[in-house]
C-alpha cells in the first residue's frame, strides 16, 4: 500500500534549473523601464547639490519655454500630500521622526535630494531643461559622521532631534555585563566601523504611475520588492486615500538587495503628477541618482569590548554602536540597528553577560535602510572580529575559542537573553568540522609558518554565523514590541481550476531568488500534479492576496508555508469530494500521488483533475460544500529561523603592496532543508562575494561637505569576475521545528558570513607583523599602512 | 534629424535619429528591442552590450548614427527565433542568472569573448568579462556557464 509518507519527492530537493529563465536569457523580460504607455510623461529631477541648505528660490520659466516641456513641480506644489511614512521604529523608546516629502520643501539635507521634477514628452528634452531650473540656495553647515553629528554644536538637521539623535535604544543586561567586564581576566577592545554600503541592484529604481479620472484610480509600476506594502503606505499615509484606488504592479525586477523595500518620493510625485496631468508618468533613475538618493546600508561605528578567561571562556560583551541613518528615516530603517542587529550581537555563542546601546544619528547623507542582511552583517562581523582578537589575545586557536562557546545542540531553543526569541535549532560544531576539513586546516599552520620563512604572509580566517530569517511573529515583532508598524506574516491562495491546472498566487515578490521554480517544486510534489501544471502568480496588488513581500530571507520560510497550508486545505477538500465521488468515508481516504483513494483500494481512484472538475462543474458536491477548489492562507510563523554556518578564507598578502590575494573561499552553510539545491547555491555565491566585497572593495565615501564622492560607478567598487574568488560550497542540514518545510532561509547568509572571514584572513596573515585589527575595506592602501604602523 | 539605415538582427531599419541619440535608446525606445539594459552612467556595467559588426559594444557609450550601414546583434537576436545559443542554454542550465537584469550584456559580451577565445580559462573567462557587472550571482556559474558554452561550441558535433 502506497502512503503519503512512503511516496519519494519527485521534484523538491532536485536542482532543477529555473523556469524564470527563459525570457531572461532571451531578452523577452519586462523591467520596469521597458514599460511604455500611451502619452506617457517622462521625468528629470533637479537634485540638491548642497547636503545642507535652504532654498530660497525656484525660477522654471526657462525650463518651461524648452519645446516638450510639460510642467514642472516643485515641493511647494505637492504640499496636499504627505510626507513619506516610516514604518518601524525601534521598539519601546522614542523614535524622533522626519521622513522626506515627495520633493523637498524649503530645506535640502542630503546631497542629491530631489527639489523640482521636470515632464517632458521625450527624456532627452526632460533631461535638458532639468538644467534649465534655476534653484538659488542658501549652504548651510553640514555633518556626515555619525559622532561628530552628536556633538555639541553640530549642524542641527531636524527641530524635533535635538544633537540629531533618532533614539536611543540598548538591549541585554548592562549591570551584568559591567560585573562580568570586572572579574574578567582578559579584557580585548576594538573601534569596529562597519561602513557605510550602497546596495547597487543592477537595475536602478524607477515608477510608473497611471491615474484614470473617470474612476479614482492609480495604477503604479514600481521596482518594489513589496508592492503590497506600497499600495498601503501610499494611499493610506501620503495621499490619503482608500487603499482601494491603487494598483501596484511590481513586473521584472533588477535585483532588489533591500534597497527596493522602501517607500520613496518618486512613488509619490509621479502619482501626483499623473493625477495632476492626466497622463501617465515615469521616473526612471540613473545610477548616479541612484547613488545619492536611494537607500545605503550598514554606516555603524561601534566600540567593542569583549571579556573571557584565559582558558577560552567568553564571559561577556559590551556593544556601543553609532549607527548613522541618513538625513531622513526612510521606511524602516530604525528597525535594522536595533532589533535585527543589537539582538543578536552575541552570535553562535553561549555569553552569559551581553550588552548593547544604540544611538540612531540624523546625518547629511543619503538615508540609510535594510541592505542584504540587514544587521546581521554588523553583529556577525563585530563578533567574529572580536572572538578572533580575543583568541589571539590568549594565543588560542581561534577554531578552538569557537568550538568553546558554540552554543550547544541540546541548549536549543536557545535563548540568548538580548530580547530575541529563542533560536530555533541548531548544531553549530559540524559545519565548523566540515569548513576546516575542506579547507585542509589540520596541516595549514605548518605551511602558513613555512610560507613565513620565505617571507610570504599567508592568513586563514574563520567566520561562525548566525542569522535571524523569515522575521516574525506580528504578535512579537509588531507595534506594542519590536516597533514594526504592522504584521510580518505571509499569504497564498491555490486553486486547482477544472482542467486540473494549479495557480498558486502568492504575496512574496521574487526578484532573482527563482522562487517560482521553487514554490512550483513544493507544490507539484504536494498535489502530485506535473511540475509544468503548475503557475505562480505573484507581484500584482490586483489579483494576489496581501502579503508583506519579499525580503529578510522569509519568502520560502514564511511565504512557502503559507502556499503549504494552503496545499493542505487543498488535499483536506479535495478528500472529502472523492469520498462523496466514491460513496465513502472522508476518513477512509487517502491522498497520494495526485490521487484519492479508499486505504487500501488505490485501484478505484480519483485523480485531482477529476476531482477539480467534480467542484468546478459542480452538480454534485457534498452537503454544505462550496464549488471549486480554491483556499487562501495567511501564515504568521510562531518564530523567526536562525541559519548558520562557518566560512573560511585563505589570503596572501603583499607586503610590498598591501594588495589582498583572496585565494580559496570555502562556505559550509545550514538553511535547513533544501528545496531546489542549485537555487540555494546561486544565493550563497551572491551574498558571499557582496560580502567579500565590504571586506575589500566597497565604501561610501562622503567628504566633510557632504559631497558623495562614490557617487558612480566609476569610483564605487562593486566587484568584477576577476576581483570575485571561486567559492567552494559545502551544507549541513538542521531543519527549522518553526515551519513545516524544514526551511530557515538562504538568500542572506552569505553576506552575513563573508566579511569578517576576509578581515581575519587578513589579520592573520599580518600577525607577525603585529597587526591586531584593521577597518574595512582592507585596500591596498590600508593594509599597507597597517603592516606600517600609519593607522 | 538625421537619417540612418541599419540592420538589426536581420532586420533592415531606416529612421530619423537626433545625432545624440545612443544607440541603446535607439534600439530600446525606437525598435523596441528592450533586452538590451541600461544599468549605469557611465559605461561601467556592461548591461547594454551588443554586437557592432561582430564585435561587442556598450550600446549606451555608442551614437546611433554611428551605426549607420551597420549590422547589429542584440540579445534577441543572438540565436534564431525558437532556439537558444548555447551560451543562452548554459546560463539556464548552469544558474548563470538570478535577476537577469544583466544577463543580456553579459551572454552577448561572452559569445564576443569565445568568438576570441574559443577554449578560455576560468581565468580568461574572469578578466574577459570584466566590462559587466552582476551583482547577484557571485560570478561562480557565470563562469561556469561560460566555460560549459565553450566546451559544447568546440565539440565536433556542436
Amino acid at each position: 500500500m502506497t502512503t503519503e509518507s512512503d511516496l519519494k519527492p519527485r521534484y523538491v530537493g532536485q536542482s532543477m534549473k529555473r523556469r524564470e529563465d527563459p525570457q531572461l536569457i532571451t531578452g523577452r523580460g519586462t523591467y520596469l523601464d521597458d514599460i511604455k504607455l500611451p502619452a506617457m510623461l517622462h521625468v528629470a529631477l533637479v537634485r540638491s547639490p548642497y547636503a545642507h541648505a535652504q532654498i530660497t528660490a525656484i525660477d522654471a520659466r526657462r525650463a518651461l519655454n524648452r519645446r516638450g516641456v510639460v510642467a514642472v513641480f516643485t515641493g511647494q506644489d505637492m504640499l496636499d500630500i504627505n510626507p513619506l511614512p516610516c514604518a518601524w521604529q525601534a521598539g519601546r523608546v522614542t523614535n524622533h521622526v522626519n521622513t522626506p516629502r515627495a520633493l523637498a520643501v524649503d530645506t535640502v539635507r542630503h546631497v542629491g535630494e530631489p527639489v523640482a521634477m521636470v515632464l517632458a514628452e521625450d527624456r532627452y528634452v526632460a533631461r535638458d531643461a532639468a538644467d534649465m531650473v534655476d534653484v538659488s540656495y542658501e549652504p548651510l553647515p553640514a555633518v556626515v559622521d555619525a559622532r561628530d553629528a552628536i556633538q555639541p554644536g553640530a549642524p542641527q538637521l531636524h527641530a524635533n532631534a535635538p544633537n540629531n539623535i533618532v533614539m536611543e535604544w540598548e538591549a541585554g543586561d548592562r549591570a551584568k555585563t559591567d560585573a562580568a567586564f570586572a572579574q574578567a581576566e582578559v579584557v580585548v577592545a576594538e573601534p569596529i566601523i562597519n561602513q557605510r554600503l550602497i546596495p547597487t541592484p543592477m537595475e536602478t529604481r524607477g515608477t510608473v504611475a497611471r491615474y484614470d479620472a473617470a474612476t479614482g484610480e492609480f495604477t503604479v509600476w514600481m521596482t518594489s520588492q513589496a508592492p503590497h506594502v506600497m499600495r498601503l503606505l501610499l494611499t493610506a499615509f501620503v495621499f490619503g486615500i482608500p487603499e482601494t484606488k491603487l494598483r501596484c504592479i511590481s513586473p521584472h525586477i533588477g535585483g532588489g538587495f533591500g534597497q527596493k523595500i522602501f517607500c520613496y518620493n518618486d512613488m509619490a510625485f509621479t502619482m501626483w503628477a499623473a493625477r495632476k496631468l492626466g497622463r501617465p508618468v515615469k521616473f526612471v533613475e540613473e545610477r548616479s541618482e541612484n547613488y545619492r538618493a536611494s537607500t545605503h546600508g550598514r554606516d555603524h561605528i561601534t566600540d567593542a569590548e569583549l571579556c573571557g578567561r584565559r582558558d577560552g571562556t567568553i564571559t561577556g560583551l559590551r556593544v556601543k554602536t553609532h549607527a548613522n541613518l541618513g538625513a531622513y528615516l526612510s521606511t524602516i530603517a530604525p528597525g535594522i540597528p536595533t532589533t535585527l542587529y543589537g539582538r543578536i550581537i552575541t552570535g553562535v555563542y553561549a555569553i552569559p553577560a551581553a550588552y548593547c546601546h544604540v544611538t540612531g544619528v540624523y546625518t547629511n547623507t543619503a538615508m540609510v535602510d535594510a541592505y542584504r542582511g540587514a544587521g546581521r552583517p554588523e553583529a556577525s562581523y563585530l563578533i567574529e572580529r572580536m572572538v578572533d582578537r580575543f583568541a589571539a589575545e590568549i594565543g588560542m586557536d581561534p577554531a578552538e575559542v569557537r568550538r568553546k562557546n558554540f552554543i550547544q545542540p541540546d541548549q536549543f531553543p536557545y535563548e540568548n537573553g538580548l530580547g530575541l526569541l529563542p533560536y530555533d535549532s541548531g548544531n553549530y560544531a559540524p559545519a565548523l568540522d566540515k569548513a576546516l576539513e575542506m579547507v585542509g586546516y589540520a596541516d595549514f599552520r605548518a605551511l602558513q609558518a613555512e610560507a613565513r620563512t620565505q617571507g610570504r604572509y599567508v592568513g586563514l580566517g574563520i567566520s561562525s554565523y548566525v542569522e535571524i530569517c523569515g522575521v516574525a511573529p506580528s504578535a512579537w515583532i509588531g507595534l506594542a514590541g519590536e516597533g514594526w508598524g504592522a504584521g510580518l506574516f505571509e499569504s497564498a491562495n491555490v486553486r486547482v481550476h477544472l482542467t486540473g491546472k494549479v495557480v498558486v498566487t502568492t504575496g512574496s515578490l521574487p526578484h532573482g531568488q527563482g522562487l517560482e521554480t521553487t514554490f512550483a517544486q513544493i507544490v507539484a510534489d504536494e498535489l502530485g500534479v506535473p511540475y509544468a501544471d503548475v503557475e505562480i502568480e505573484w507581484g500584482d496588488t490586483q489579483g494576489t492576496p496581501f502579503g508583506y513581500g519579499t525580503y529578510g530571507s522569509r519568502s520560502l520560510t514564511v511565504g512557502g508555508t503559507a502556499i503549504k497550508k494552503s496545499l493542505d486545505k487543498i488535499k483536506a477538500k479535495a478528500k472529502r469530494l472523492a469520498a462523496h465521488m466514491l460513496e465513502a468515508n472522508a476518513d477512509d481516504i487517502e491522498f497520494a500521488d495526485g490521487k484519492a483513494f479508499v486505504r487500501g483500494a488505490p485501484a478505484q481512484a480519483k485523480t485531482l483533475a477529476e476531482i477539480a472538475l467534480q467542484a468546478s462543474v459542480a452538480y454534485s458536491l457534498p452537503e454544505g460544500m462550496e464549488p471549486f477548489l480554491d483556499e487562501t492562507s495567511y501564515y504568521d510563523p510562531p518564530n523567526c529561523t536562525f541559519p548558520f554556518g562557518t566560512h573560511i578564507g585563505i589570503v596572501e598578502v603583499d607586503p610590498e603592496t598591501g594588495h589582498v590575494d583572496l585565494q580559496r573561499y570555502i562556505a559550509v552553510d545550514d538553511c535547513g532543508n533544501l528545496i531546489n539545491p542549485l537555487v540555494v547555491e546561486g544565493q550563497i555565491h551572491g551574498g558571499i562575494v557582496q560580502g567579500i566585497a565590504q571586506a575589500l572593495y566597497e565604501q561610501a565615501i562622503y567628504d566633510t561637505n557632504g559631497q558623495l564622492l562614490t557617487g558612480t560607478l566609476l569610483d564605487y567598487a562593486i566587484p568584477t569576475a576577476a576581483m570575485a574568488p571561486h567559492i567552494e560550497t559545502a551544507h549541513t542540514i538542521t531543519p527549522s521545528p518553526v515551519n513545516p518545510l524544514g526551511v530557515k532561509g538562504a538568500g542572506e547568509a552569505g553576506t552575513i558570513g563573508a566579511a569578517q572571514c576576509v578581515m581575519n584572513a587578513i589579520i592573520d596573515a599580518l600577525a607577525p607583523l603585529g597587526v591586531k585589527h584593521m577597518q574595512m575595506p582592507a585596500t591596498p592602501e590600508r593594509v599597507w599602512k597597517a603592516i606600517h604602523k600609519e593607522l | 534629424m538625421t537619417k540612418i539605415t541599419l540592420t538589426v538582427n536581420g532586420t533592415r531599419y531606416t529612421r530619423d535619429v537626433e545625432p545624440r541619440t545612443l544607440l541603446v535608446h535607439f534600439l530600446r525606445e525606437q525598435l523596441n528591442l528592450t533586452g538590451t539594459h541600461i544599468g549605469c552612467d557611465t559605461s561601467q556595467c556592461g548591461a547594454c552590450v551588443v554586437h557592432l559588426n561582430g564585435v561587442s559594444v556598450k550600446s549606451c557609450t555608442t551614437l546611433a548614427v554611428q551605426c549607420d550601414g551597420a549590422e547589429i546583434t542584440t540579445i534577441e537576436g543572438l540565436a534564431p527565433e525558437g532556439t537558444l545559443h548555447p551560451l543562452q542554454e548554459a546560463f539556464w542550465e548552469l544558474h548563470g542568472l538570478q535577476c537577469g537584469y544583466c544577463t543580456p550584456g553579459m551572454i552577448m559580451s561572452a559569445a564576443d569573448l569565445l568568438a576570441k577565445n574559443p577554449h578560455p580559462t576560468p581565468s580568461e573567462i574572469r578578466h574577459g568579462l570584466e566590462g559587466n557587472l552582476c551583482r547577484c550571482t557571485g560570478y561562480e556559474n557565470i563562469v561556469r556557464a561560460v566555460s560549459s558554452a565553450a566546451e559544447k561550441m568546440g565539440s565536433p558535433d556542436a
